[in-house]
């Protein structure tokens, strides 16, 4: 047991250090310092540079277009693209439905999308919630009925991340209303640009457009669109969350953000002293980074025991709690630190012309960044959720 | 990178674990306590001798098996799933841990009968107004020829009354505070002017209150390292009684959950109850970053000083504040049952709360991490 890098390990980290540097896109840099609202494009921009490299999918096995990297080298790989501030993948495809289909598609599926998935060609969106089903998912409502070899699906979505860029949805829907909660749904693949499909915007308190409504109504899918067998989606959305909960703990971006409010709070000034020096403060930040080291070394256990064949299994769910927490409290560390520039607002998202701004630059953000994370805690199954699920699979109760 | 354990360390866990869950259980552990000596000394020198495992830590120079830190903390986990009260970290992580780090003649002699069984050592660092300044000492050592003379008085020594050594702080110079003139030194536990005050620790040890009067030593008692040897010593030991408290966290929560499972109120048992559900996915959240912090620190005892500082402090605060929550948890979960002598877990609460402040609370070491790591 060592935490040394070899050689070889040491060689991989410059590998991909270069490549960044020398590959990352000029033009989604200059948003992200500008503070930019950033496009479907740019989204897809970095994305398909890592798609053309062959990284864009390290955790996939390598007959699918996984890159057959150790636990080490994803871990060097996800440090160093958060040390270089690279904006994170839209997970929807990647980490989300391509390994339920790689687990349990069919050949035919398999061949479809999960090269299409790599490229980008197809952006995804989740359609799980239901205005009626936030964390009791399974008493979802929306209707799948057989009509020679498609499904006829009617009802809402909610919560939609980016499906107003969505090409593709994967979508739990009811199969079986006679059937027990969790064992009439069934896992379907939806065209977005099906008739009958509708996915209006809502605006959450940052003023951002991120998450949508989507309401289906008498959209026809064929059944080779279905996952697995019929009524019996519940396993499929089960291995899709406890694969989610592996990858939320964002513990690389979490330490970059940490490293952000260090340097912010040694050169913003408090009295004739740097923020930093403040006993309160710098006490703060002292926990956070505690925490943080917990939170890295758990993931590390995580992923040990993952290499080793076990998981992950619903110890995620200890990932999901924790890392969800920190992600919280650099946002209010920042809008702490942001003083009284925290208050003005001159974020436009789509609408109304982005005015010059006022106060520094990462201070402009902090409220909107602030309210956007309370998501953090909510989503991927609430942390109440997650104290549920340690309850009844880790302590049997 | 690698995080996983070999055979012989896998191999060394289930030694210990199987030849614990046979000698010690709750009740087994109540008689030794209750013994004249507080312990039963067959124990340690079927841990030592005829089992072989204090040899897993040291070096083979010395008899040892060449393991190191991970092995000690192995060892103190299993240790902290008993609560068993032998002086694994007085003997082996501290006194060991010293004698290796100065290795030479005192090593050679010492650290084979730490092997075999015949050498326990305590260590007798604190004062009464030091609280957890390593370099608070008012003990001195007076140069006296070749050798030195002892006088002092150290506080709550853990594992005194069992000693055959001392290991010592002392000043040879400097003023109170001062880091420089501070040292260690390896004393005979029956030298003429030392005298104890034996009583009974509130987790199960025993320990003493050590007085020094006009106690000559020789010139080889002292380990060459001053205040930073001390420092690298205490902490090792830090992290040592972190990977005990993995263990007693562990037990904590197991207790509680059997508990619940069993007690009945209002019809069914009160672990179907989502509140103390909840109570208890809380515990383990903590249980598992005690564990990682616990694993952490192992790993990060051979860094240079100033970031291996910085990582035991991080790991020690963090563990202090875990383990105050689960043991409490674990206590008002259980109710009125839970803060009597009757049941086992009442007493894994009572070691796990000396844990937090022993070698400093998580704020005294939030402060230090701060030191090492923050702009003043």
């Amino acid at each position: 047991m060592d935490l040394e890098f070899s050689p070889e390990e040491i060689a991989f980290r410059e590998e991909v250090r270069t490549f960044i540097a020398e590959n990352y896109p000029a033009e989604l840099r200059g948003k992200q310092d500008e503070g930019d609202e950033l496009s479907k494009e740019d989204f897809l921009s970095w994305h398909r540079v890592l798609a053309k490299k062959g990284w864009v999918a390290p955790a996939w096995p390598v007959e699918y277009g996984g890159t057959g990297w150790t636990i080490t080298q994803r871990y060097i790989f996800s440090e160093e693209t958060a040390r270089a501030d690279c904006i994170r993948l839209m997970p929807f495809g990647l980490t989300m439905v391509g390994p339920v289909i790689y687990t349990f598609g069919t050949p035919e599926q398999k061949a479809h999308f999960l090269p299409r998935i790599l490229s980008g060609e197809d952006w995804w969106c989740q359609g799980y919630s239901e205005p009626g089903s936030g964390s009791d998912l399974a008493s979802l409502r929306t209707k799948a009925e057989r009509d020679g070899d498609h499904y006829v699906v009617n009802g809402q979505k909610t919560w939609t991340t980016m499906a107003q860029h969505a090409d593709w949805g994967f979508f739990l829907v009811r199969t079986n209303p006679d059937a027990k909660m969790q064992e009439g749904i069934s896992f379907l693949l939806i065209d977005m640009k099906s008739p009958g499909i509708e996915v209006r915007p809502i605006i959450t308190l940052g003023g951002e457009h991120e998450v949508n409504e989507v309401f289906l109504d008498n959209v026809r899918v064929p059944v080779s669109n279905r996952v697995f067998e019929e009524d019996k989606g519940w396993t499929c959305a089960k291995f899709l969350l406890a694969h989610e909960r592996v990858g939320i703990a964002g513990v690389a971006s979490s330490k970059r953000g940490v490293e952000r409010i260090r340097s912010i709070a040694s050169t913003e000034l408090e009295g004739d002293k740097p923020l930093l020096a403040n006993p309160f403060f710098r006490r703060k930040v002292a926990e956070l980074e505690m925490d943080l080291a917990a939170l890295e070394f758990t993931e590390l256990r995580t992923l040990s025991g993952m290499a080793a064949g076990h998981g992950p299994g619903p110890e995620s769910s200890v990932l999901k709690i924790k890392g969800s927490e920190i992600q919280q409290r650099l946002t209010e560390l920042t809008l702490e630190m942001a003083g009284h520039y925290g208050a003005p607002y001159f974020r436009s998202f789509g609408e109304g012309d982005n005015q010059h701004a006022v106060g520094p630059a990462w201070a402009n953000k902090a409220a909107p960044v602030y309210y956007n994370a309370r998501k953090t805690t909510i989503y991927g199954g609430s942390n109440e959720i997650q104290r549920n699920i340690i309850a009844k699979m880790v302590l049997g109760l | 990178m690698d995080l996983s354990y070999t055979e012989t360390q896998d191999m060394l866990r289930d030694t210990l674990a199987r030849f614990l869950a046979d000698t010690y259980d709750f009740e087994t552990r109540k008689k030794m306590l209750a013994n004249p000596e507080g312990r039963d000394p067959g124990i340690w020198k079927a841990i030592s001798s005829e089992l072989g495992l204090t040899c897993a830590p040291f070096a083979e120079e010395y008899g040892g098996m060449g393991g190191g830190h991970l092995e000690n903390a192995i060892m103190m986990e299993e240790l902290g799933k008993v609560i068993a009260v032998e002086p694994w970290l007085q003997t082996v992580v501290i006194g060991g841990g010293a004698l290796t780090a100065v290795g030479g003649a005192l090593a050679a002699e010492v650290i084979p009968q730490i092997i075999a069984g015949d050498a326990i050592i305590a260590f007798a660092y604190a004062e009464p107004q030091g609280r957890y300044n390593l370099a608070d000492i008012g003990t001195s050592a007076k140069a006296d020829g070749a050798g030195y003379v002892l006088n002092g008085h150290k506080a709550a020594v853990y594992a005194a009354p069992w000693a055959t050594h001392l290991l010592v702080t002392a000043r040879t110079g400097g003023s109170r505070r001062e880091r420089a003139g501070v040292e260690l030194f390896l004393v005979d536990a029956k030298a003429a002017g030392i005298t104890m005050r034996d009583y009974a620790m509130v987790d199960g040890f025993r320990g003493a209150e050590v007085y020094f009067e006009n106690v000559a030593i020789p010139g080889e008692a002292l380990l060459p390292g001053g205040i930073d040897l001390i420092e690298r010593v205490v902490d090792e030991a830090t992290v040592g009684i972190c990977a005990e408290g993995t263990g007693i966290a562990r037990k904590l929560l197991s207790g509680t959950v059997e508990y619940t499972q069993q007690r009945k109120q209002f019809g069914q048992p009160i672990g179907k109850f989502q509140a103390l559900q909840h109570r208890m996915a809380d515990m383990l959240v903590d249980v598992e970053q005690i564990a990682s912090m616990s694993l952490m620190g192992t790993i990060k005892l051979d860094l240079p000083a100033e970031q291996r500082k910085a990582a035991v402090s991080q790991v020690k605060a963090k563990v202090s504040r875990s383990i105050k929550a689960v043991g409490q948890n674990a206590i008002q979960t259980h109710g009125g049952i839970g803060i009597t002598m009757e049941l086992a877990i009442g007493h894994y609460f009572k070691r796990s709360t000396m844990i937090e402040n022993q070698f400093g609370p998580a704020d005294w070491h939030l402060e230090r991490y701060e030191a090492l790591t923050l702009p003043a």
